[in-house]
């Protein structure tokens, strides 16, 4: 057999029984006791007519607040934090939402010596999504967004799409919808 | 910066037939949810090469063997589900996570949202996760799930299957999938097999009958190897 990776499918209705029941499901993408500012992520999944997707299933993996991963192939030298492992998944739920608990990670190495905007990866599954929606969540407002080598890639009307808004009237809370299609539609990338 | 911050890793770029497009209005679902403008290419950074290592603290013995995860032996056809999960280059992937989820030998899911009239079967949860050893080598034994109608279009059944997850090594190299197993008539009816247009392509998510996996007296053997995105050789790497 030719060694060709095997095509995608849909995680279909029942992923939850795989991937998001009892111990499977991971809100704390960073533990209380993380390095770093606090960030209450709470995200939406909509479709192209605006409706929430209450099948869809979110995971997170970002950088500690130093912006060093806790993977082997992050030879920087920056110490690890126990605390934060960096990896959510969440399905969402009847209103398309599911809220992770992190803090806002550091900035981390793009290619060609810049470095990137404090981020976190994202991929987006559920049924009738074949192959996994890879996107990003950067930080509305953050300074360093306009010298990210991979925002600098997203033509400039679609950024807005990738941004994470703080709540105006709770600290630390932030929103991030996710459009998989639409007029809104979110950026997504061939990772 | 320090040199080791720039190690030149990346991962290979799927051949685009190879992996279902996510408009496929056959099947209906993906008319609302999938995205139409184009995807912007991501160059990988540390953020792609790097992925969650996940699953590795909490799995019990019972967790691959989904017949005795109850006091009484599921209903079905007790089966062997074995493989190697390597890379595109033909490495093994060692350690990583392996979670599957599943139908009931009547075709029927334990999940809330599963309407389809065919019997629960109280010793059959459908759900199983392992790690691949040091050679990248998988097992679990369940039993064959059964087809199911769905309302994709009339007279709609999915062929018996069983889902797959990997992380393998890294952000890109995440993948869901589903195994199907030979000879299985609904195969050309169904949207979301037939949503990968190459053929070759297609074939790798059919499970192959395996007289050596097979235990005498006791259960059918069928193998299944799952090929991940390999990394780019590149001059830097060693």
């Amino acid at each position: 057999m030719e060694p060709v990776p095997i095509p995608s499918q849909t995680v279909g209705p029942f992923f939850h029984l795989g991937c998001t029941a009892a111990t499977r499901s991971v809100s704390d993408v960073a533990g209380p006791n993380a390095k770093g500012e606090r960030v209450r992520l709470i995200c939406r999944v909509l479709d192209g007519d605006g409706q929430p997707v209450n099948d869809a299933m979110i995971e997170i993996w970002q950088a500690n607040a130093d912006g060093k991963y806790h993977h082997p192939d992050d030879l920087q030298e920056k110490a690890l934090d126990p605390d934060c492992r960096g990896f959510g998944r969440l399905a969402t739920d009847e209103n398309g939402t599911c809220i992770f608990e992190t803090i806002k990670p550091g900035r981390v190495p793009g290619n060609m010596g810049k470095l990137q905007a404090p981020h976190l990866n994202v991929s987006v599954f559920g049924r009738g999504i074949l192959r996994r929606l890879p996107t990003r969540i950067y930080f509305a407002a953050e300074a360093s967004n306009s010298e990210d080598p991979i925002l600098a890639l997203v033509p400039e009307e679609r950024r807005n799409t990738l941004m994470a808004h703080p709540d105006l009237h709770s600290r630390g809370h932030w929103h991030f919808d996710v459009h998989l299609s639409g007029e809104d539609e979110t950026v997504f990338f061939d990772v | 910066m320090p040199k080791e911050m720039t190690r030149n890793i990346t991962y290979r770029r799927h051949d685009p037939n190879s992996q279902p497009t996510s408009l496929h209005p056959p099947y209906r679902a993906t008319i609302r949810r999938a995205p139409r403008k184009p995807l912007i290419v991501l160059p990988h950074t540390l953020s792609e090469i790097t992925g969650p290592v996940y699953g590795h603290d909490d799995i019990a013995e019972t967790d691959s063997d989904l017949t005795r995860q109850h006091a009484g032996e599921p209903l079905g056809e007790r089966i062997i589900l074995t493989g190697d999960v390597l890379d595109d280059g033909g490495r093994p992937v060692p350690h990583t996570l392996v979670e599957i989820w599943q139908a009931n030998a009547a075709g029927r899911y334990r999940h809330q949202m599963d309407e389809h009239p065919a019997p629960m079967d109280p010793n059959f949860s459908g759900a199983g996760r392992t790690l691949t050893d040091a050679n990248g080598r998988y097992q679990f034994v369940t039993i064959k799930p059964g087809a199911y109608p769905w309302s994709n279009h009339d007279n709609a059944w999915r062929p018996a299957h069983i889902h797959f997850s990997l992380f393998g090594p890294a952000f890109a190299t995440r993948l869901v999938t589903q195994m199907y197993f030979p000879g299985d008539p609904l195969l050309p009816y169904d949207p979301i097999f037939q949503s990968v247009p190459d053929e070759n392509a297609r074939q790798r998510l059919i499970s192959e009958f395996d007289l050596t996996t097979t235990k005498p007296d006791w259960a059918l053997g069928f193998r299944f190897d799952i090929i991940l995105r390999g990394r780019e050789a590149t001059p830097f790497e060693a």
